[in-house]
């Protein structure tokens, strides 16, 4: 009966409440949504690469060289040659490598060269293999294998042929010599979803004509360059496999001791576990915006009991007269906050979900960030009760005024 | 001699704050099953002297004792368990939660008083056996309180304080948010319904007019001594 007036006096006042549990219910969504984007994140980024146990690149950062191998973020600032990546490659501990070769665009998406291996040895969210979803692998020189959501936002399919640019954000086109659409790998959640694959040849082919970043002045005929020795003379970065993983370090040191050239092998979880390192002091700043917000909404909630009391004495009156006692106003108010904070709670889990659904295939497209839509974890059910129990402690404040004032009315409230 | 419903000895009481208003009464006494109506100016202090005898407020000095139980021996808890038990109390009006059903208002003494549960039985029955007695339309226990007309509401009052029959009704002014005719309808019902009770009647008013219906009549000023202190 309690519960049942409880809510009933809350639906009398339903514009202020309302008002009230819509601001629960966005710092909910708020804080939530942030928690889900960054466990996404996160989960997106470590499962973007797996059964790679060395990234080969020119010395810079541990995390540049994750970034731009893997992620497809950032540049390479050096290149490593193609007598370095033999060598590595003749090591006894490497049971496969490799080459990848970055720098080209096509439109937004970036291109990679890379040979028919990368298929092979590629491996994504606990061990999975790439799929083409359509057509094949790389067979010709002009042969470019696509993205999942390359194919989807520039609407091709095999067989279609497509202009590569020079460089990122370039306006100079490679267009002297079209590729065509050979193969559509399945979608993966990963950013191969946004590359486009050539081979490592024909990024050798494509700049045939360039030296040092300006095109030569003569431009050499397809038929010409398909007879020539494609060989790469540098590559961007290479993935390595060992044959057993007591090897891992050896060979670490080995590439980062290379006499010929400055190299840098890492590690991907390691490098990764860098890259948090550096991202945590954003994420720990944005989860303290978000609970400042839910903050914000719980004191909002305060003060609008507050100001509810004055207009209520009336009715804490009638309850005292018909014998409730303190503890009573007191469970009643604790009660309408804990009402509302659940009711905030549920509103702002739909707003959450509404949300999620809505952004998904754009943070998917933007960010390569896959969110799977489950139900709340245990640690965001434990926030959630949290707040639950946070929004009872904050009513402490109106509820003892209610109770002070009911004893300083009397029973006859004057109006 | 038969129990007091109340007696009141040597009570004296002082608001907290600027007014400084204070009342002192030597002595009151009221019989089980009588009716006794309080006659008083406005602002002589009949609603404090109401608010002492429900226990509401606390006197600083004296003996309030209801039914025989002196509340001055009671810890806060226990008077409020005693004021839900043993007095059904009507204010002058606002007295229902208006958001509620007038069921809800009706049994809400109720779930603060397991004898007085135990006494009504079949509380929602009874509720609606008092709304018929008072001349409540039928079906008005499901509506909302707040809907209700002041003279209607002014009954739900009536029946809330008569469910479970408590000892004690106290009534501050009921009936002067009536007009005259629904007065004396009123007063009828009421005076039926407490005399079907048992229950003994303090009722503070300011209108002499009703002093016909009451066994005793009692001027505020004889039994009552106010002061109050410039601050
Ligand atoms: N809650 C209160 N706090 C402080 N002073 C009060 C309070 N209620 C009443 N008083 C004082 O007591 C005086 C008498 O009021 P009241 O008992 O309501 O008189 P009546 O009911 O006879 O009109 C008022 O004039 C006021 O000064
Ligand atoms: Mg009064």
């Amino acid at each position: 009966m309690i519960l049942r007036l409880a809510t009933q006096s809350l639906m009398a006042r339903a514009l202020t409440v309302g008002m009230t549990v819509l601001a629960i219910a966005l710092s909910v969504a708020l804080f939530l949504g942030v928690e889900k984007v960054r466990t996404g994140a996160r989960a997106s980024f470590a499962d973007t690469i797996s059964g790679t146990d060395l990234i080969v690149g020119a010395r810079s950062g541990s995390v540049q060289l994750l970034l731009y191998s893997v992620f497809r973020i950032g540049n390479a600032t050096n290149n490593v040659t193609w007598k370095s990546y033999q060598d590595i490659a003749a090591r006894p501990e490497v049971e496969w490598i490799v080459p990848i070769s970055l720098g080209d665009s096509h439109r937004q998406f970036r291109v990679m060269g890379t040979t028919p291996v990368f298929f092979e040895h590629y491996k994504y969210r606990g061990g999975r293999s790439l799929g083409l979803a359509a057509g094949h692998g790389l067979e010709s020189l002009y042969d470019a294998v696509i993205g999942a959501e390359v194919a989807a936002s520039l609407g091709y399919a095999i067989g279609d042929p497509i202009i590569l640019s020079h460089g990122l954000a370039s306006f100079t086109d490679h267009q002297d010599q079209p590729f065509r659409v050979a193969g559509i790998v399945a979608r993966t959640g990963t950013p191969v979803d946004r590359t486009v694959i050539v081979s490592l040849e024909a990024i050798e082919a494509l700049h045939v004509d360039w030296q040092s970043g300006a095109r030569a002045g003569q431009v050499t005929p397809a038929e010409v360059i398909r007879e020539m020795d494609l060989t790469p003379t540098a590559i961007s970065a290479a993935l390595v496999g060992v044959k057993s993983r007591l090897q891992i370090f050896g060979l670490h040191r080995w590439i980062n001791e290379y006499p010929e050239e400055p190299l840098m092998a890492i590690l991907p979880g390691v490098a990764l576990q860098e890259l948090w390192q550096i991202v945590g002091v954003a994420e720990t700043a944005l989860i303290g915006v978000s609970a400042m917000v839910v903050v914000t909404a719980l004191i909002v909630m305060m003060a609008m009991i507050l100001a509810s009391l004055d207009e209520r004495r009336r009715e804490m009156a009638i309850w005292r007269a018909m014998g409730a006692g303190p503890v009573t106003i007191f469970g009643l108010l604790a009660l309408e906050a804990t009402l509302m904070a659940v009711a905030g709670t549920v509103v702002g889990l739909g707003l959450l979900y509404l949300g999620l659904a809505a952004a998904q295939p754009w943070l998917d497209a933007t960010f390569g960030i896959w969110m799977p839509i489950g139900p709340p974890t245990l640690r965001e059910a434990s926030i959630l009760a949290g707040l639950v129990a946070a929004a009872a402690f904050v009513c402490l404040l109106p509820a003892l005024r209610a109770y002070r004032l009911s004893l300083a009315d009397g029973m006859m409230v004057r109006i | 001699m038969t129990e007091s419903a109340l007696a009141l000895s040597d009570v004296s009481f002082a608001w907290p704050g600027r007014d400084g208003f204070s009342l002192s009464c030597p002595s009151f006494r009221l019989a089980a099953g009588e009716s006794v109506l309080l006659l008083g100016a406005s602002g002589s202090g009949k609603s404090t002297l109401l608010s002492l005898v429900c226990g509401i407020v606390v006197p600083t000095r004296g003996r309030i004792a209801v039914g025989g139980i002196d509340l001055g021996g009671l810890r806060a808890g226990e008077r409020d368990r005693l004021r839900a038990e043993r007095i059904g109390i009507i204010f002058q009006q606002f007295n229902l939660l208006t958001y509620a059903r007038v069921a809800d208002n009706i049994l809400l003494p109720l779930r603060f008083a397991p004898k007085r549960r135990a006494r009504a039985r079949n509380g929602p029955k009874e509720a609606a056996r008092l709304c018929g007695a008072l001349g409540l339309p039928d079906g008005v226990m499901r509506k909302t309180a707040g809907r209700l007309s002041v003279g209607q509401q002014q009954r739900v009052a009536v029946a809330r304080a008569l469910i479970g029959a408590p000892s004690l009704i106290v009534a501050d002014e009921p009936t002067s948010a009536l007009d005259t005719a629904t007065q004396d309808s009123f007063l009828d019902l009421l005076f039926a319904q407490v005399a079907e009770a048992g229950s003994s009647l303090l009722m503070v008013s300011h209108d002499e007019r009703l002093g016909q219906f009451f066994d005793h009549v009692v001027r505020i000023e004889d039994i009552v001594t106010t002061a109050r202190v410039a601050a």
